[in-house]
């Protein structure tokens, strides 16, 4: 019964909170853009939604936060009872703030790690396939190479040779997932070359800088977003196993996917507390991909 | 006519859809076909030709569906025919000629075997059999080797050679009824007569009724008996070939008329030094060339055309002029003065003196700019216009191209027609302010109609801004139409250049007067006289 109640009430959360935001979204667009949101579908109103949450979840952190970030509140493993909602860790730390936190840290660090990645794979591989010659001999056999060693090892490699900071975390991971996207990003620049939009700019005499940024990159966009919110849940995944490793973020930094580590022993008890945050990534993952379902639909066209 | 009717189609309405509304592409037409009858359909593109003739055959293409109307088949309703007999008429009794055969045929089998396909399948003939019918169909549409040509794979055979295996293919079962799908469109003007002469003579033999579906009214004049004209899915009229071509009644099957009587007055010798000359040019890929010595004169104000039929090297020529393709010898001058070889050792201002109007304006504009960007590029880049002087220009370039500027001005290429994309691309070539535009087919992809005014509007900028024109086509219509000068190519060779009004009128070299002779003219007779008067092939 209650699992009836609660899918119910779950799916009308669900659509209570994609009419507002879509309402919200459609009333404050400028109105060239009005009809985009007008015609909307209720999942991306849903994931713009969440992303939206998420965003000021992770800015006012250290506002909407009852304690701080590594603050020992109180005993280990309290249940959920005011002042600490969502109780308390293993080491006696409130669990609300730590998911709050964790929204900032995991979800900082994955949007900046893979907006890299895109950024240097795309560029490089719409560089190769405009160049050709020997530049995209020299790119693609380097990209060969670093594909061919498994990538977890790989970051791993990186990770020890450069120390672990945040700032070593993100650059590792965007640069070995910067491989996958150069590739699928040279493929697709590839069919695009040869059009005689980009012969035309070339022998107006623009620059490589141009050609990629303006005549190329709108055309390559609907297989990189679609890429991109992909890409995005695989780095929650990577970070989440190098934290695991102990080779990702720090304690008492709080990470979603540690948090799940640590406290796991608590679902031997019948606590569903660890599943939280990770429970939190699935919301974002499925939210980023309703976006860029949407996003992919209305690039390719199939609106109609 | 006492002849006995085949197929009678009565007010058959088809309806296409686009998003969730259904549109009419067919209106209520009315089409009667006699045994042995040719009936030629014309029309714009979008007029609904081909959507009418594949409903002659009881079939709607995906998206569309016959909404009203009876298609009587020889006493078979095709509407309410069960699927099942539908597809026993196909290919056995009614067959179809698509407009491209190299798309049409399967590239993995060889041609006879594609041939047999359809007698064995509907049990008319055994394999042995329609093998030889094969050979003897293949040597009636006089192809080369007639034994041998079956066993070969499509991409081995010419274009032209193609077309006439798939009438063959289409005549295996001895059809009633064959469509004929724009069969030569894409042909050269040279090959169109072979493949014209081989189908009118196979559909005389067997007594054939067809639907001949063209745009090109000098085609169809020598094809059909009769003549139905069809706009955005209604008729028009329809008459007897000859008295329409003598006295058509409607203002529109007029308008179609006139389109190709559009000509510039002759102009005066051109004097000076050329805007562009070539000069002795080789120039290839790889080792092979492609132009072999070439050297003409574009002057001011006037238009070269250079004509000749595919893979003589006249697009090869304009990507030598424009720097895409380095020579191997010779050279361009620009003014008197020589041009870098390449267009990456180019000067801006160099770039900018010679502009490229493009053969498809769908792959030529960046589908995912706007116009103000499009056009607005080459103007911001080469003469340094910023904010509000860039966007005076803009709207100056798009009142230039006949284009209201309000509306148009932030749409993207996909909200244009073909004519309208087409006129972007010139004005995109104005906005840098050349001296010279190099025009590659513009034309080709256009309806008649279309084309007309593409073609008067480039005749009016060429006289305000002072330009010249390398006007490449194979279609001589509107060489006769537009250009000053004509220079004629064959295998990378210029064979022969001059005035039009001399070269049309006395050309020296038996391939230009091979390829003049060969523009179908809107006289039924002329494919007869044309036939006679070289021997051999009737």
């Amino acid at each position: 019964m209650t699992l009836i109640y609660s899918f119910v009430i779950g799916l009308a959360l669900f659509f209570a909170l994609a009419w507002v935001s879509r309402l919200g979204m459609h009333a404050a667009a400028p109105s060239r853009n009005k009809p985009t949101f007008r015609d909307m579908p209720l999942t991306a109103s849903f994931g713009m939604a969440v992303i939206l949450i998420y965003v000021l979840v992770s800015v006012l952190a250290p506002i909407i936060a009852p304690f701080g970030e590594g603050e020992v509140v109180g005993k280990q493993y309290l249940p959920w009872s005011a002042p600490y909602y969502l109780g308390t860790d293993k080491l006696g730390r409130d669990m609300l703030t730590r998911l709050i936190y964790g929204a900032r840290n995991t979800v900082g660090i994955a949007f900046a790690t893979t907006a890299l990645a895109f950024f240097i794979g795309s560029v490089l591989g719409i560089w190769a396939a405009l160049v050709g010659g020997w530049l995209d001999q020299a790119l693609s056999r380097i990209v060969d190479a670093l594909m061919a060693i498994p990538s977890l090892i790989f970051q791993l490699l990186l990770l020890t040779i450069f120390g672990t900071s945040v700032l070593t975390l993100i650059l590792v991971i965007a640069a070995v997932d910067a491989t996958r996207v150069y590739r699928l990003a040279r493929s697709v620049a590839q069919g695009i070359v040869v059009m005689d939009y980009i012969e035309a700019a070339r022998l107006r005499g623009e620059g490589n800088w141009r050609l990629i940024r303006r005549e190329i990159l709108p055309n390559a966009m609907a297989p990189l977003v679609a890429e991109f919110g992909l890409r995005f849940c695989f780095v929650f995944l990577a970070i989440s196993a190098l934290s695991f490793l102990g080779l990702g973020i720090k304690p008492p930094t709080a990470d979603w996917g540690s948090m799940v580590r640590d406290n796991a022993t608590l679902i031997t008890f019948g606590d569903i507390t660890p599943l939280l945050p990770a429970g939190a990534i699935a919301l974002l993952t499925v939210a980023v991909n309703f976006v860029v379902d949407w996003q992919l639909h209305r690039a390719s066209g199939l609106k109609e | 006519m006492d002849k006995q009717v085949l197929l009678s189609i009565k007010g058959l309405r088809i309806e296409g859809r686009s998003g969730d509304a259904w549109h009419e592409i067919v209106k209520g037409v009315d089409l009667t076909l006699h045994k042995g009858e040719v009936l030629g359909l014309i029309g714009e593109s979008g007029a609904g030709k081909s959507t009418l003739g594949l409903a002659a055959m009881g079939f709607a293409r995906d998206g569309c569906r016959i909404s009203g109307g009876t298609i009587d088949f020889d006493g078979i309703d095709l509407r309410t025919a069960p699927e099942a007999s539908r597809r026993g008429l196909r290919g056995k009794r009614i067959a179809y000629v698509a407009q491209s055969a190299a798309a049409s045929f399967n590239p993995a089998h060889k041609l006879i075997d594609q041939y047999c396909e359809g007698p064995v399948v509907h049990g008319v003939l055994p394999r042995e059999k329609a093998e030889a019918d094969a050979v003897e169909l293949y040597r009636r549409m006089r192809l080369p080797n007639p034994e041998e040509i079956g066993f070969r794979y499509p991409h081995q055979v010419s274009g032209g050679q193609l077309q006439r295996a798939m009438t063959a293919m289409a005549m295996s079962c001895r059809p009633d009824l064959i469509i004929f799908d724009e069969p030569t469109t894409a042909l050269d003007v040279t090959t169109q007569i072979e493949v014209l002469a081989a189908i009118r003579d196979i559909v005389r033999q067997f007594g054939t009724a067809a639907i001949y579906i063209t745009h090109d009214l000098a085609v169809v004049a020598q094809m059909a008996d009769r003549i139905k004209v069809l706009l955005r899915g209604d008729e028009v009229e329809e008459a007897d070939t000859r008295s329409m071509l003598a006295a058509p009644r409607e203002e529109y099957t007029r308008s179609l008329w006139a389109v190709r009587s559009f000509a510039r007055a002759d102009q005066p010798p051109a004097t000076g030094t050329p805007v562009v000359s070539v000069r002795n040019v080789t120039a290839g890929y790889g080792s092979v060339d492609i132009l072999k010595d070439i050297s003409f004169d574009i002057h001011a104000r006037r238009t070269v055309a250079v004509v000749g039929e595919s893979g003589s090297g006249k697009s090869t020529a304009a990507r030598v002029i424009t720097g895409l393709l380095p020579p191997r010898e010779g050279g361009v001058l620009f003014n008197g003065k020589p041009l870098p070889a390449s267009f990456k050792a180019r000067s801006r201002d160099e770039l900018r003196q010679c502009q490229m109007i493009y053969q498809m304006a769908d792959t030529a504009l960046n589908p995912k700019l706007r116009l103000r960007e499009l056009i607005g590029r080459p103007a911001e880049m080469y003469l340094a216009l910023k904010g509000r002087a860039l966007e005076a220009r803009i709207r100056d370039l798009l009142a230039l191209i006949e284009l209201e500027p309000d509306i148009y001005i932030d749409r993207l290429p996909s909200e244009l027609s073909g004519g309208q994309k087409q006129r972007i691309g010139i004005a995109r070539a104005l906005a840098a302010e050349p001296q010279l535009i190099i025009c590659d087919e513009v034309t080709s992809a256009l309806d008649q109609i279309v084309q007309e005014g593409i073609l008067k509007l480039l005749d009016r900028l060429q006289a305000e801004f002072n330009l010249a024109y390398m006007f490449i086509t194979h279609d001589l219509a509107t060489v006769k139409s537009i250009a000053d000068e004509v220079v004629v190519m064959q295998l990378g060779k210029v064979v022969e250049r001059g005035p039009k009004a001399a070269l049309f009128a006395d050309p020296q070299q038996d391939y230009t007067n091979l390829l003049l002779s060969s523009v179908p003219e809107m006289d039924p007779d002329w494919l007869n006289r044309l036939l006679a008067a070289r021997g051999g092939l009737a």
